[in-house]
């Protein structure tokens, strides 16, 4: 089975903090860590491999301290790592990113599974896994709890707001992975220490021969103008009555708030 | 800055960053009340840490002695004991690592590193700093040493399967008559004996050995009769190292907790750190912590380089353990009442400090090592 899981290295913070002159995130003295969700995306690619056999190729798109997450992404145990680094690659936004990486496995070649995290933790967006099937003309299963694969299919569930939804699709096919999905494994130390010495691949525009108008800045028809702090409202609501009529009200109001 | 650790060390350092903080430091209060932990050792095995220092060939993951440090020091920020367990680990199995024969290397080294907790025995109820005191004995009868007497204070005592034993071959030339054997766990004979309730550390296992006519093969013998002494001392020089590590990550956490408390606790209108009394004790454990972290790291350094470290090795055990019960003390001060209450964890950080202040070289001794050796220089 050849399995591609794409990650991406974003910043490890719980305390946001944004610039109040360019209006975006503050990224001094912040540290890259693999987004939390393509973890499990890593796990479950490992797993597979361990049932059905096979290589794991590790792909991410980013400046050069991403080989800091790739190199991570093979201590828990892929195979092989690309990074898809150039300056012409920078500025993207989803589609220029998911065009970007859909060139890259289409230059790996033959790939049964495509591996995402549902979402990535800074852009919260969860297109680029989508835009990529799309690109390859693959199946795409999203948000997806469990996998199984049988006889060239993927047997998946999908967690969605009201229930699960349980999925057959053909193979190739991608899939962004839940938190559900799995826990995590934490690399060893032996495997670090194999990993720090394994060669990363880098591919450029050229290596993967893209269409100019399609990458970076210039393929980006989406841009981050501001990123801002919600407003928050300190209005304290009372509500009246007996103890049912209490609750009666505050479920309506946290399911017309969309809360519930 | 001294150090720049290379890529494979920063990646460890951040994987026992997570390990600690996500499976240890959240046990810490519990092994307190309860004791060593087995499933979380069971983790720490299944995740290598064990294997840590010992060569690729016997299944560890060729580690350096700054490695070692930085994993001591990580653990330790979330677990004192968790780290004291696996320095007294390494210290034993290290003696094999260095003295043993290839046959010996092969027979125990894979276990240390992936499945075998090991335990270094050298105190006595009667022989603590005056190692050459002990009293146990081993005559050579046949192809075996019998082994009688009792250890006490043995790290890892009950939870080990290996432990390595310094015993007297000739009782009568003092320190030169001191032999190491390794004697398996299970060996007729040799019993765990009382386990010590002690006031810190209580995440690690320390207990009394009994060897009542233990026999053990001579291939068990490590190096050869009369090494012992020299054996048990070379390994320590490297514990120290880990005391040092274990110092500097201990004191960080009383410190982060103090440091948390004083920016929010308001007294006289203003929070306590705006108060000079907290910011002098809290600049105290920052230099004491950074101090004792380049003490450390640049010990290890040496030992990687295969210099010899004695002198610095007890400096740094002198300097750390001390530096980190003032800080802990502090912390206990800064949160007032509340450092009195278990609730807040700074006490049982003290309670844990006192250990590196006598374990592995009390600070008395030490001080007589460094001032000979510098007073001979």
């Amino acid at each position: 089975m050849k399995i591609v899981v794409c990650i991406k290295q974003v910043p490890d913070t719980v305390d946001v903090k944004i610039d109040p002159v360019t209006k975006n995130l503050d990224r001094t003295n912040i540290v890259g860590v693999i987004n939390p969700f393509d973890k499990n995306a890593i796990e479950e690619a490992v797993r597979l491999k361990e049932k059905h056999g096979g290589e794991i190729t590790v792909v991410s798109m980013g400046p050069p301290q991403t080989n800091e997450s790739l190199r991570e992404a093979l201590a828990l145990g892929c195979d092989n790592a690309i990074l898809l680094s150039a300056r012409e690659l920078g500025g993207a936004d989803t589609l220029a990113t998911g065009y970007t990486l859909s060139r890259a496995i289409e230059k790996i070649g033959a790939v049964d599974i495509v591996l995402f995290g549902s979402h990535a933790v800074d852009a919260d967006t969860g297109q680029t896994g989508p835009i990529v099937a799309e690109n390859l003309g693959y199946r795409q299963i999203t948000f997806v709890s469990k996998v199984e694969v049988e006889d060239g299919y993927v047997f998946a569930s999908r967690t969605l707001e009201n229930g699960v939804q349980k999925v057959k699709a053909k193979l190739p096919v991608v899939l962004t992975a839940t938190k559900e999905l799995n826990k995590p494994r934490y690399a060893t130390p032996i495997k670090i220490m194999k990993a720090a010495k394994k060669e990363i691949t880098v591919w450029n525009h050229l290596d993967l021969e893209c269409d100019m108008d399609r990458i970076g800045l210039k393929g980006s028809p989406t841009a981050v103008t501001e990123i801002f702090e919600p407003k928050r409202d300190n209005k304290i609501n009372m509500l009246k009555g007996s103890p049912e009529e209490i609750a009666k009200a505050l479920v309506n109001k946290l399911l017309a708030d969309k809360l519930l | 800055m001294l150090f720049e650790f290379t890529e494979e060390q920063k990646m460890i350092q951040k994987m026992v960053k997570e390990f600690t903080e996500n499976e240890i430091a959240p046990l810490d209060e519990k092994m307190d009340n309860e004791g060593f932990n087995y499933e979380l050792w069971d983790k720490i095995k299944e995740n290598g840490f064990l294997g840590i220092p010992f060569p690729e060939q016997y299944g560890g993951s060729g580690g350096d002695p700054i490695t070692s440090a930085i994993t001591i020091h990580e653990i330790a920020k979330g677990s004192a004991s968790v780290a004291l367990t696996l320095d007294a680990h390494w210290l034993a199995a290290d003696t094999i690592l260095h003295h043993g024969t290839e046959t010996q290397k092969e027979k125990y080294l894979y276990k240390a590193a992936t499945d075998t907790i090991f335990a270094f025995s050298l105190t006595e109820p009667m022989a603590g700093s005056d190692a050459a005191g002990i009293q146990s004995t081993a005559v050579l009868t046949g192809d075996e040493y019998v082994l009688n007497g009792t250890k006490a204070w043995c790290t890892n005592g009950g939870v080990s399967g290996v432990y390595i034993i310094l015993a007297k071959t000739d009782v009568n030339i003092g320190f030169k008559g001191i032999s190491a054997f390794i004697v398996e766990e299970g060996t007729p004979g040799f019993t765990v004996g009382k386990k010590e309730n002690k006031m810190g550390m209580r995440g690690s296992n320390t207990t009394e050995l009994v060897m009542n006519d233990v026999k053990v093969s001579k291939e068990n013998l490590l190096g050869k009769e009369g090494d012992g002494f020299k054996i048990a001392m070379i390994a320590l020089d490297g514990a120290r190292i880990s005391i040092g590590a274990i110092s500097a990550g201990l004191a960080e956490s009383a410190m982060k907790i103090a440091k948390n408390y004083a920016n929010q606790r308001v007294a006289f209108g203003k929070p306590i750190a705006k108060l000079q009394a907290i910011q002098f004790m809290i600049a105290n454990m920052a230099i004491g912590i950074r101090a004792t972290e380049l003490m450390t790291f640049d010990c290890a350094k040496m030992k990687a380089q295969g210099m010899r470290h004695t002198k610095d090795a007890a400096m740094v055990k002198v300097f750390g353990a001390e530096m980190a019960m003032q800080s802990c003390k502090d912390a206990i001060q800064i949160l007032g009442g509340n450092g009195y209450s278990k609730d807040y964890h700074v006490e049982r950080y003290l309670r844990d400090a006192k250990l590196l202040e006598i374990g592995e070289g009390a600070s008395e001794v030490l001080r007589m090592l460094v001032g000979t050796t510098e007073l001979n220089s």
